[in-house]
């Protein structure tokens, strides 16, 4: 019974908290999009704009929900849902601090620790691009479509040399599972020094699988209008829109738990902290760590240029995939010699 | 666990039937991947994770976008629908048939062999899959290997001899 309050509640608060950050790293685009053109950016509602996500969602609840004559109404409305709980379901295997002890009783801040939780990660990117083909191709749009194509096609070609570059890390850490991967990076001895390469490539992959400028081909609208949403409007439209943010977020957590030693720090065991307030320490700094991340992203959309298609191809097969299995051969010689 | 186990058999059974008497392509598509989800949930219910995730990675992931991404480059409707002789169609229910006779006695001829009961949780991870398939299944393995290499360099020359062909 204790297990299940515990897991449930720790389900409700990382749900609540994933929303919210993607809810304000809205704000956080529109406010560094504006510094990035010499702006001020939204700053109408509340001090500092700080309400502005909350209007622009009660705007969206409100705005007339529109579905095209021709479009497959029941795919129509299920690929935002698809968006949206793909983008959600990652959250499940990160861990984002050491086990905290309430009333004598063990509690992991990690909903679920699979003993395959890279794979899963894997898995469940895989299936994000289910939301925006089928979204895409109900709305019975040209440009939809196209943008659908596209999208799928991007997310195959990169989800290999992803793949590829996670499969180097586990060949580092000797470990599938996500918490067990961070625990090794502790005492400074994070990932991303040991495989610089592997950081990159996933990096860039991150970019591409979150459909992020420069690979948002799928919703470039010099070419496709607004791609895959551009017959969506109301909450459905909110749902894509947000599901790219939650990406966003998510990338970012998984780069630093698995490359930045995730909720460790240099000196964490040094500055005599208590065992719960360092691991609420720990998840703070896990958190800045996000928010760096997420900053990168934000920084990387307002200063390049978006790719063409047939670059992005190009990039992605045949520079950051044989890269990648450049990357994973050298790393499996230099285990086998060290280890 | 039983509960679970009759929602997913009920869950695979039906979108199953749903692949094949569906008439839109697309749907049948997605029929089969939500096929496939009940029957990673059966991995899972038989504590063989790692078999899972490859099931929803391998086939969810990939082999069903490809799926997808085919049939909206396609654009199929009804119309376009083309209507097969009766003969033929007389011919693949005697075929589907057969497999379906095969099938049912692989399963009552070896039913001493086939266990049900859910195995110790060790068997079905990485670490007890990886030196099982190095050691033991070395040789199988690495036949599969290099069956994949030569799929890969099957497309790789068919990929390039269209190429050649549009030069020219």
């Amino acid at each position: 019974m204790l297990f299940w309050i515990e897991k449930i509640s720790l389900v409700v608060l990382v749900f609540c908290v994933t929303l919210v950050i993607a809810m304000y790293a809205t704000l956080a685009e529109r406010k560094f999009a504006a510094f990035f053109q010499d702006r001020i950016g939204p700053d109408r509602a509340g001090p500092f704009g700080l309400l502005q996500p909350l209007a622009d969602g009660i705007k969206f609840f409100f705005k007339e929900e529109f579905i095209p004559a021709n479009a497959d109404r029941f795919l129509f409305v299920l690929g935002p849902c698809l968006s949206m709980i793909a983008a959600c379901m990652t959250t499940a295997v990160i861990p984002w601090g050491h086990d905290i002890v309430i009333f004598g009783q063990t509690m992991a801040l990690q909903i679920a620790d699979l003993n395959v939780g890279v794979l899963y990660l894997a898995g469940v990117v895989s299936l994000g691009v289910y939301g925006i083909m089928i979204g895409g191709w109900a709305s019975n749009n040209k440009y939809s479509v196209l943008s659908a194509i596209r999208a799928s096609s991007q997310m195959i070609s990169y989800e290999l040399a992803m793949g590829l570059a996670l499969i180097a890390l586990v060949m580092h850490t000797g470990s599938l599972s996500l918490r067990e991967i961070v625990q090794a990076q502790h005492g400074g001895h994070w990932n991303v020094f040991f495989q610089p390469l592997g950081f990159l490539l996933f990096l860039i992959c991150s970019f591409a699988e979150a459909n992020r400028v420069p690979f948002d081909l799928a919703e470039c609208e010099t070419e496709l209008v607004g791609g895959y949403h551009t017959e969506y409007s109301s909450m459905k439209l909110g749902f894509y829109l947000f599901a790219e943010y939650i990406n966003m977020f998510i990338a970012s957590a998984v780069m630093s738990a698995l490359y930045f030693g995730g909720y460790h720090f240099p000196g964490l065991y040094h500055i005599g902290l208590s065992d719960n307030s360092a691991a609420l320490v720990g998840v703070g700094v896990f958190f800045l760590k996000i928010a760096a991340f997420m900053f990168f992203f934000i920084w990387i959309r307002w200063t390049l240029p978006r790719f063409r298609y047939d670059q992005l191809m190009r990039l992605g097969w045949k520079i950051l995939l044989p890269l990648a299995i450049a990357n994973m051969i050298f790393t499996g010689f230099l285990s086998l010699l060290l280890g | 666990m039983v509960t679970l186990f009759l929602v997913l058999s009920l869950l695979t059974v039906l979108s199953a039937l749903c692949v094949v008497f569906t008439r839109n392509l697309i749907y049948s598509v997605l029929s089969l991947i939500v096929c496939f989800f009940a029957i990673a949930g059966h991995y899972v219910l038989l504590k063989a994770s790692f078999l899972a995730v490859i099931q929803v990675i391998v086939y969810a992931g990939a082999i069903m976008v490809l799926f997808l991404f085919m049939l909206m480059l396609m654009n199929l409707n009804k119309k376009a629908e083309a209507s097969k002789p009766f003969s033929l169609k007389v011919v693949a229910v005697g075929v589907c048939l057969l497999v379906l006779v095969a099938l049912v006695s692989i399963v009552f001829l070896s039913a001493p062999r086939v266990c049900f009961a859910p195995l110790a949780p060790v068997s079905g991870s990485v670490s007890a899959l990886g030196p099982l398939l190095f050691n033991e299944y070395a040789i199988p393995f690495e036949l599969t290997s290099i069956l994949f290499l030569s799929a890969v360099a099957g497309v790789v020359m068919i990929g390039s001899y269209g190429k050649k062909a549009k030069k020219q």
